[in-house]
């Protein structure tokens, strides 16, 4: 028998707060998990999204059949000859119905369409001019058009950003609705338990002690709940579909490597948030309760 | 130790008692009797600042009650040992446990020898795993008083605390108490049981206080 064992059992274990306090930590503990994987997997895609489609530009070129290998020809030299470009390559005509076969089908015959003929290009890191090099490529082909894919870069990364903000406010949410809940259930506890407070009382305990008792059953019961909420949402993840095939949305949402570190700190984190949360509760409550 | 001034208690909207000068020295011993309502649990409230006067002014210790903060007060109640009437216990605590609350709350020394001893001291050294609701009336009281002395108190105050005991029961709760004050505890002893004051008197040199018609006043010789 020591102080410090006394000190653990004074707050009786049973009552509907605790229940309350471990299981609200549990919930709260397995959707922070996904709002977690949400805002890691949104930064992911936005990184991935940005790494695929930046230093690289797409030239269209439009022009009369007999002419086309001619203004190819010169398009390519145009960029042979332009600092910031690394490679150029021109798609082939099987490549480029492979690309169109996703919207038009694979019975249209392309071959009696006009097509623009597409060429790939990649730059260096500094990447060229890209102002004066459009204007060359208008004094030299007419009909090019060089793309650098910023319109399509900047809606998706307008929307990786706006799921990543999604998933940390929804965080932020989780951690306040969890600290709501046991500042809740800390009063609950403290206004079931004044019968406690006033033996305590009697024997001459101040408030600082009583608030220690009770903040740390609540802190213990909020990590015990989110750790198992925790747990539980991890092995979520980990049941979600694997990256591959056609579900590279999915792939972006999950944990990956180190990345299945991060939720561990839930735990931690849901202690700390009890902590504060009901050692401020329990200071204002017996500060009421004479 | 206690000091009252002019003290005075209001309840129900009329006055409990009023005008109490006293003065209660350390190693005293004192009883405190009255009819039931007359006042006496009221005014052991009042030593440790469960209540505040109405009118007047207490000083325990050399504070004085009603003015001090509540961690001043904890500290005071530290100082004194209190067996309540109902004897108040944390009922999922062993009657160890609950003897060693004091120490345990203030972080003063506790050893396990001590309050085995003190157990033994009031004859519950069986009971030290025992829950207090399976203890009987007189045990609680026993117990309830281990509890208010494992602090070494400047002071105790007891109310009623052979209410729910048989006469050998009480003779060996009130020697308890005597034996504390031989060692220098000042004792209130809130009691209507007059046989229960004779036993103490003959030991010990004792006051006997009385609230009557809400005042209080030091009872005659016939005690």
């Amino acid at each position: 028998m020591n102080a410090d064992e006394i000190t653990g059992l004074v707050v009786p274990r049973r009552g509907q707060s605790v229940w309350l306090i471990t299981l609200s930590a549990g919930a709260m503990a397995f959707l922070a998990v996904f709002s977690l994987a949400l805002a890691l997997g949104a930064t992911q895609l936005a990184q991935s999204w940005g790494a695929a489609l930046s230093q690289t530009a797409t030239i269209r070129l439009s022009a009369p059949p007999d002419e086309m290998d001619t203004q190819t020809e010169l398009v390519l030299e145009v960029l042979r000859t332009t600092p910031g470009i690394e490679a150029a390559q021109v798609m082939v005509p099987d490549e480029q119905a492979a690309l169109l076969e996703a919207w038009l089908g694979p019975d249209l015959p392309l071959d009696a369409l006009p097509l623009p003929r597409l060429i790939e290009v990649t730059e260096t890191p500094e990447g060229p001019d890209r102002q004066g090099l459009r204007l060359r490529l208008a004094a030299e082909a007419p009909g090019a058009v060089y793309d650098d894919h910023t319109r399509w870069r900047r809606p998706l990364a307008e929307a990786a950003g706006r799921l990543r903000a999604l998933a940390l406010v929804s965080l932020g949410l989780i951690g306040g609705v969890t600290g709501a809940i046991i500042a809740l259930a800390a009063s609950v506890a403290l206004a079931s338990n004044r019968q406690v407070i006033g033996v305590l009382r009697l024997v001459g305990a101040q408030d600082r002690f009583i608030a220690r008792a009770f903040v740390r059953r609540i802190s213990l019961r909020a990590g015990l709940g989110a750790l198992a909420g925790t747990a539980l949402g991890m092995a979520a993840m980990a049941a979600l579909p694997q990256a591959g095939g056609d579900v590279h949305l999915l792939a972006g949402l999950g944990f990956r490597g180190a990345g299945w570190a991060l939720p561990l700190l839930i735990p931690p984190l849901a202690i700390l948030l009890a902590w504060g949360a009901a050692r401020a509760t329990a200071f204002r409550v017996l500060r009421r309760v004479t | 130790m206690i000091v009252c001034e002019e003290l005075g208690h209001e309840y129900g909207g009329g006055p409990l008692f009023r005008d109490v000068t006293l003065r209660l020295e350390k190693g005293s011993f004192h009883f405190l009797t009255g009819p039931s309502g007359a006042g006496k649990s009221t005014f052991l409230k009042l030593c440790y600042g469960e209540l505040l006067p109405s009118r007047g002014t207490i000083s325990v210790m050399g504070e004085a009650m009603g003015k001090v903060s509540r961690d001043e007060l904890a500290e005071i109640r530290q100082r004194i040992g209190v067996v309540h009437q109902d004897c108040q216990f944390l009922d999922h605590l062993t009657v160890a446990q609950n003897v060693a609350l004091p120490l345990a709350t203030t972080r003063r020394a506790l050893r396990e020898d001590d309050v085995n001893d003190l157990l033994a001291w009031v004859g519950l050294d069986r009971h030290a795993d025992a829950l207090p609701p399976t203890l009987s009336g007189g045990e609680r009281q026993r117990a309830a008083l281990a509890r208010a002395v494992i602090g070494a108190p400047e002071i105790l105050l007891a109310d009623e605390p052979t209410g729910n005991l048989d006469w050998e029961m009480s003779q060996r709760l009130m020697s308890l108490m005597i034996e504390l004050n031989r060692m220098g505890t000042a004792v209130l002893v809130a009691t209507h049981d007059l046989q229960l004051i004779r036993f103490a008197k003959s030991q010990i040199n004792a006051r006997v206080l009385r609230i009557a018609q809400r005042r209080m006043q030091v009872a005659g010789a016939e005690l």
